[in-house]
């Protein structure tokens, strides 16, 4: 009998986790003792990091996407089907198409969403770019920027946990370069009462704001945009006027997931060592779709999925769990438009973040490229 | 009787157990609750200065052998 894999959500966790099980399961796959199927959303793969560089021109769109068919290893049975219904209990996946997929094994990596629209006047009142259409706009917001108040604005939860720090050293430089930041005044607000959920990035951050006249209003959790009023307000009764707002929105996880009763909000509970979904033994969930109190960022997804690859494999070859996820996460820290820094950690070893170099900035512009050989399972 | 969720933060860096309830608290009904699990020190102040700033309602705080038990209320 054939092991059928069953892959939901085609974006950087699936695609890592099909991949790697197609080299370490050449043979399997080869005499069809084992199938992998994929069921994405689109026929396109995004880099999404890249999306952070759209607003200043510092990135061509056509760079962020590859077709996902040249992306996925050949033995990948790949259908631009989105899921619908997953059944976990009868051990299938029903799709908008009405196709039934059953399987042995699956993973969810379904991901996350943007929420702007969970926030009255949010999608009419700002800007953000963690999304194709929203990074364009903002591009043209920018471009007609003369000066005034900018509010960086984010919310919680949401993924790529440094690109609010990022964006906001990234938009003083931009108005640095055009001739307009002493007509500038630039406020960032976060939920916590500090500038970042990581506390030694929080105590790196706040001097360097300081010391570029970056305002910051901490425990800012948004209730409403007016924007009309060019107004932005906290449920903590804050109230901030801006000519220009850039917002990180909230996310959900996806709509599959809640219609499916398989987590509130869109995120899967999900067991911090294994990855596997609540009690099951043969369903993992990977990347942002997790419930684990662990950034939501594209190398958790990387380092989950090479656990998954592994523990997979060794399930269908020797039917036992080859290791655990230590919650490792890496993450570059654009500090400017030339300088970089990078934080890393796991769930027994806190974060450290060096001293920022142009160097470190140029490994980010390295790893933009590189990510496709990530994405095909090769680095 | 209000429901709970619970929300095991313990050894979280980021985004941390604030983060967490923050998120979680949304996806909870008005007069429900909220159980965080935090092994940072720092949670037993951070939280119920936060919930004291949005209105909401600390409805427990417990330290336990090597973490903290908060209980929030959502009100709003």
């Amino acid at each position: 009998m054939t092991k059928q894999i069953l892959i939901v959500g085609g974006g950087l966790a699936g695609t890592i986790i099909a991949n790697g099980l197609c080299r370490q399961l050449r043979s399997e796959l080869r005499c069809s003792e084992v199938s992998i199927t994929m069921l994405g959303t689109t026929d396109k793969h995004m880099y999404q990091p890249g999306l952070l560089y759209v607003p200043f021109g510092r990135i061509r769109e056509h760079e962020l996407f590859r077709d996902q068919r040249s992306v996925l290893h050949s033995c990948v049975n790949f259908f631009v089907d989105p899921a619908t219904q997953i059944d976990i209990e009868n051990r299938r996946v029903h799709t908008q198409s009405g196709m039934t997929h059953s399987y042995d094994y699956l993973v969810i990596a379904t991901g996350s969403r943007l929420r702007h629209d969970a926030i009255p006047g949010m999608t009419e009142g700002a800007h953000w770019f963690y999304d194709l259409e929203g990074a364009r706009k903002m591009r043209d917001a920018l471009d007609a920027f003369e000066g005034g108040k900018v509010v960086v604005n984010v919310n919680a939860p949401h993924k790529c946990p440094v690109a609010p720090l990022e964006i906001t050293f990234m938009l003083r430089e931009h108005f640095k370069a055009k001739g307009i930041l002493d007509k500038c005044e630039i406020t960032y607000t976060y939920p916590i009462g500090r500038l970042h959920a990581l506390e030694p990035v929080a105590h790196w951050a706040k001097p360097a704001f300081d010391s570029q006249a970056i305002k910051y209003e901490t425990f800012f959790n948004t209730k409403s945009v007016d924007p009309a009023a060019r107004t932005i307000t906290s449920e903590e009764e804050v109230t901030l006027d801006y000519d220009l707002l850039v917002t990180i929105p909230p996310h959900s996880g996806a709509q599959v997931i809640m219609d499916s009763g398989l987590g509130d909000g869109g995120w899967v509970p999900t067991q911090k060592d294994t990855l596997l979904c609540g009690e099951t033994n043969n369903v993992f969930v990977c990347g942002d779709t997790t419930d684990i109190p662990i950034s939501k960022a594209g190398s958790t997804a990387h380092f989950e999925a090479d656990t998954i690859i592994d523990n997979l494999t060794s399930l269908i070859l020797e039917g036992r769990m080859a290791r655990k996820y230590d919650g490792k996460v890496f993450c570059f820290v654009e500090t400017g438009l030339d300088s970089g820094t990078y934080v890393w950690f796991n769930y027994t070893t806190p974060p450290n973040p060096g001293p920022p170099s142009q160097m470190i900035h140029w490994f980010k512009l390295a790893y933009n490229r590189l990510y496709w050989l990530s994405a095909r399972g090769l680095l | 009787m209000p429901e709970r969720k619970t929300v095991d933060a313990r050894g979280a860096f980021c985004p941390g157990p604030l983060m967490e309830l923050i998120a979680a608290i949304k996806l909870v009904e008005v007069g429900d609750e909220v159980e965080i699990l935090s092994s940072d020190k720092g949670s037993a102040k951070d939280i119920p200065d936060w919930v004291a700033k949005v209105k909401h309602e600390v409805v427990a705080v417990e330290e336990r052998d090597d973490h903290w038990s908060i209980v929030v209320k959502r009100m709003k």
